[in-house]
């Protein structure tokens, strides 16, 4: 989600809205980059942070289809931005009460910034949303087009499983009513309408990715791939 | 606490981090802006605890790199630790460094309820830092920095930041 929004740079509708995005990506950048400084201590030997980001391969990167979706238009950044707001603050919620010190800590500064991000995502929905026909048109085309990759959001894995029985993860159960919530109250006021559609039969959670995501790691792991172990 | 406890250690080291500054806000102090949280010195070590703004603020690195140098250059040994818990807030800043702040043209930010009148509800209540007036506008609420929003003054037309609240 932070490589897609960090394409934007330089190419947003309004200066605005580029540094908005921007500011965005950078938060969620800077967000991974404490899980992943966690899960190198954790992993120990050679792991380091930039080793996680940018040796693993598309199999080993587990996230939903949604975040890796293409920045097809306005429209499609924000109502993705907008879905994923929708989830993650009520996920950030769950994670601060983790029994994990360090997951709880990273949770609790994160929701900071997920506020700002959720409130951004929505003001926008609103207002293309329940703009001109021409905006309307081509949110309710985002809308129809990214909701069926959400449900994925809320497929429990094993591993979120065991995680959440053990009180170190989030219960999904518990955030969805919160992110319902969300998008009937956003999407109402922007006289928009969630499509009466099959979710689509997705596996990134497992490894299993479209082909975006190659592309994607092509150009973030470039650096390391051809100047290995290459630091500031 | 709003900053580690400078009292109890050698001046130099008080003076030292007190000239260390946010590289993109260059008269705010790292002292001033809170984020040092706690100085730990035994002999000829000395450990610098440090948190960040936001999680993806790029000047944390060059802060902690600011801080090591100068504190190695007095003949210490220096570590800088990042620390996530408590979370910064921007009650932190101290009053000097809002001072410093809106001397700089950045308005220091409100208490959580006016920041969120002034960013959601649009009320006009952010004071202009180059006439006074209170009649601006929001232009984005992402601005230069991650913790800065862009507004501009209806009365003198000035643009300027507003620091975000964080809480």
């Amino acid at each position: 989600m932070g490589h897609r929004l960090s394409e934007l740079c330089g190419h947003g509708p309004s200066l605005e809205t580029d540094i908005a995005l921007t500011n965005i990506s950078l938060d969620l950048f800077g967000q991974v980059r404490s899980y992943f400084q966690y899960a190198a201590k954790i992993k120990g030997e050679e792991a380091t942070e930039d080793r996680i980001a940018f040796l693993r391969t598309d199999r080993d990167y587990r996230h939903t289809w949604l975040v890796e979706r293409p920045n097809t238009d306005f429209a499609h950044v924000i109502v993705r931005q907008f879905f994923f707001d929708a989830f993650h603050l009520p996920l950030l919620e769950q994670l601060e009460k983790s029994k994990d010190e360090t997951i709880a800590a990273i949770a609790a500064k994160s929701i900071k910034e997920s506020r700002y991000h959720l409130r951004f995502s929505s003001a926008w929905v609103k207002r293309l949303g329940d703009g001109t026909e021409e905006s309307h048109q081509r949110m309710q085309t985002a809308v129809n087009e990214l909701h069926p990759f959400t449900h994925e959001l809320f497929e429990n894995t094993e591993t979120e499983k065991e995680m959440a029985e053990n009180g170190i993860g989030a219960n999904l159960e518990i955030i969805k009513p919160v992110y319902n919530q969300t998008l009937l109250t956003v999407l109402e006021e922007a006289t928009l309408k969630i499509p009466d559609v099959p979710a689509r039969k997705t596996d990134g959670k497992k490894g299993i990715h479209a082909e975006q995501l190659g592309f994607i790691l092509a150009e973030l792991q470039y650096m390391q791939r051809t100047y290995p172990d290459l630091t500031w | 606490m709003v900053a580690a406890d400078l009292q109890d250690l050698p001046s130099e080291v008080a003076d030292a981090l007190m000239k260390i500054t946010d590289p993109e806000i260059p008269v705010l102090s790292v002292m001033d802006m809170g984020v040092v949280r706690e100085v730990q010195l035994s002999g000829e070590k000395i450990l610098v605890k440090l948190t960040p703004t936001y999680s993806g603020c790029p000047a944390m690195d060059t802060m902690a790199a600011d801080i090591k140098m100068a504190l190695d250059k007095l003949g210490y040994e220096t570590r800088v630790e990042l620390v996530l818990a408590p979370a910064w807030t921007t009650d932190w800043i101290t009053a000097e460094g809002r001072a410093a702040l809106e001397k700089y043209g950045i308005a220091a930010p409100l208490g959580s309820e006016a920041d969120k009148l002034a960013l959601i509800d649009g009320k006009r209540i952010v004071k202009c830092t180059n006439c006074g007036s209170t009649d601006t506008r929001m232009v984005s609420q992402f601005g230069s920095t991650a913790c800065k929003a862009l507004f501009q003054c209806r009365e003198c037309l000035e643009p300027f930041d507003y620091f975000k609240c964080l809480k």
